[in-house]
């Protein structure tokens, strides 16, 4: 089975959905645009608005207006109601319908983000202000789990690139290591059971400099067009989308620019398991699970994995020369 | 009805005999009655997945739903029908022992439904995968050997079989053990991190096995004691008539 991947240089067509809310929210952009149209305003058409938007706006808001972007799949997309209630969240709970059931303890406004390690510009940033200068866009990405499964997801975010920018990281920083939010209070997964800590927290994840601000890998503040839900991450998150899931960190509160590797939970849970690099490779498998193919949520036959999620064209260059089953 | 059983019979079940003025014959009927309810009541976790998978309330991923669920009542039905012995023995309600062929059997077949729903919904005769995962993956390797062995419980679990194996059946049923065994380790073995689901099940057969072992050994003991004290009353006897004792 062959999935076509568009280069960034194809336009992208408009009509991929079969969500209500999604064309509802459609509808109202075109209507929108075609009021702007008399004042001129048809970039928001033509995908090259910097627009503005306010993603600070409660769970299920609009976020409007986006961007489109040539990176997104033409794929299928999966339900909203299956992007949010089927997570890996395990600050919520280990089931997939945890974090949909758990997660609104979670206050995602205020929300600061501390900066520190290799950088000029270290500090607590308020997370709005963070946001505010990025145009938001939309980018419908495959995302592969190590569980062998996958869904098309449309984020709503922004590069990480033009965050890490702002921050000027210095000529020692090679990663940024991220953390998720540690609070039992809210995130009540995080509290031990009788069997211990299912993860060490709080939850830890880490790029590579140039992975970090390849323009693949976005801050996702929402998806369908909404403020992101809690259970996907809220109030941001990363989307790294050559990468297995686990490594597209939720619920950001600190980012640091570092010399050396981090460490990253999954990897400290069970190093022979899961690399600091994860990207989705159908060649190299997890001790459980065959990696070559995936179920694509909704279809029943499984479908060949691709190398680097179908986004080797665009990242494979970023791994030349390193043996990738040792680097997994 | 096997002998004993009205006089042990659960006081409830017996009052609700007398409410209905049947008193000879009614705690049989019951008997019977209960037979099919249970068997009914076995079904009702597939009856429940059938009309979940049917309203498509199965989530996002039925097809590992599917599989999740008809593992966990094969496990399930396996600890219930190990409970069966320890049960009856601390109840002492012995009727208890007619319907542990049907639960074997029910666990038996919910772990076909698992089988058969990873062999057919998850890889759809993916005979190559299939082989891969037989033996290349430590839990699939235990869940497929866990299932092998059922298999000859379940084909010898006839009255006919009971009676041709004799002494032979019991000792052919207690792969019963390694089997709950097996079931357990396939479980743990495919969780990411969060074992206490696994360890749930796992106590629960320690416990079931540990019920087994104490009363084994109370009875070793038992018999050691009683053994001790024959053979010290031998001993005194043989003294007395020796005339060395009063
Ligand atoms: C041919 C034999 C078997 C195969 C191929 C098999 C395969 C599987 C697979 C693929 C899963 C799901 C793993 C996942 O969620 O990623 C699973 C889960 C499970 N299996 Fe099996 N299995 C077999 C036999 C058994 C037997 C005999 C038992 C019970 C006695 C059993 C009990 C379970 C349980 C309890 C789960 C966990 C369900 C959950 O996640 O809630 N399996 N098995």
């Amino acid at each position: 089975m062959l999935i076509k991947v568009r280069k960034p240089s194809e336009v992208r067509s408009s009509e991929i959905t079969d969500e209500k809310l999604f064309w509802d929210r459609r509808r109202f952009l075109r209507g929108a645009a075609l009021a702007a149209a008399a004042a001129s305003a048809t970039p928001l058409l033509l995908g090259s608005a910097a627009a503005r938007a306010d993603a600070s706006a409660p769970t299920g808001g609009k976020l409007e207006p986006l961007a489109k972007s040539p990176y997104s799949t033409s794929e299928k997309l999966n339900a909203y109601k299956d992007i949010t209630t089927y997570n890996n969240f395990y600050e919520f709970g280990t089931d997939k319908g945890d974090p949909a059931s758990h997660a609104g303890s979670l206050k995602a406004r205020p929300w600061t983000i501390k900066v520190s390690g290799e950088c000029e510009k270290p500090g607590v940033y308020d997370l709005d202000d963070l946001i505010k200068p990025n145009a938001l866009e939309e980018r419908i990405y495959r995302l592969r789990c190590v569980e062998a499964w996958s869904m098309v997801i449309p984020w709503v975010g922004f590069p990480l690139k033009e965050v890490v920018k702002r921050f000027g990281p210095t000529s020692k920083a090679k990663y940024i290591a991220f953390e998720t939010l540690l609070d039992a209070a809210q995130m009540p997964g995080q509290r031990p059971s009788l069997f211990g800590s299912v993860l060490e927290w709080p939850y830890r994840e880490g790029l590579r400099l140039d992975e970090a601000t390849h323009p693949l890998t976005i801050l996702s503040v929402g998806l369908y067009g909404k403020v992101l839900p809690n259970q996907n991450g809220a109030p941001i998150r990363l989307v790294v989308p050559w990468k297995y899931g686990f490594k597209s960190i939720k619920s950001i509160v600190a980012m640091r620019f570092i010399e050396q590797p981090p460490p990253t939970s999954w990897n400290m849970q069970a190093p022979q398991e899961y690399g600091f690099y994860s990207n989705v490779n159908p060649n190299v498998d997890h001790p459980r699970w065959s990696q070559k193919r995936e179920r694509r949520l909704g279809e029943f036959l499984k479908r060949p994995t691709l190398m680097f999620n179908g986004y080797g064209d665009e990242v494979a260059k970023l791994y030349s020369g390193m043996d990738l089953t040792k680097n997994y | 009805m096997p002998p004993g059983a009205p006089a042990v019979f659960p006081s409830i079940l017996s009052s609700m005999v007398v409410i209905r003025g049947d008193s000879v014959t009614a705690p049989q009927r019951l008997l019977w009655l209960l037979k099919p309810t249970l068997f009914l009541a076995c079904l009702a976790p597939l009856a429940l997945l059938a009309w979940d998978a049917w309203s498509a309330n199965l989530g996002a991923n039925p097809i590992t739903a599917i599989i999740a669920r008809n593992g966990r009542w094969a496990l399930r039905f396996l600890l219930i029908t190990l409970a069966i012995t320890p049960a009856r023995r601390l109840s002492g309600w012995t009727w208890l022992i007619r319907y542990r062929r049907m639960l074997g059997l029910f666990a038996f077949t919910y772990a076909c439904l698992h089988a058969a729903s990873y062999l057919v919904l998850d890889q759809f005769f993916a005979w190559r995968m299939i082989l891969e995962d037989v033996t290349k993956r430590p839990y699939i390797t235990i869940g497929a050997t866990a299932f092998t062995l059922l298999v000859p419980l379940a084909v010898t679990s006839t009255k006919k079989m009971i009676r041709r194996l004799g002494k032979r059946w019991l000792q052919l049923h207690r792969l019963i053990y390694v089997i709950g065994f097996l079931g357990v380790l396939h479980f743990l073995l495919l969780v990411k991190s969060d074992i206490s689901s696994p360890a749930k099940y796992g106590a629960i057969l320690l416990l079931l096995l540990g019920i087994r072992a104490w009363t084994w050994w109370g009875r070793a003991m038992m018999e050691w004691a009683t053994g001790a004290l024959a053979a010290a009353r031998r001993g005194l006897l043989l003294r007395r008539r020796a005339g060395v004792a009063k």
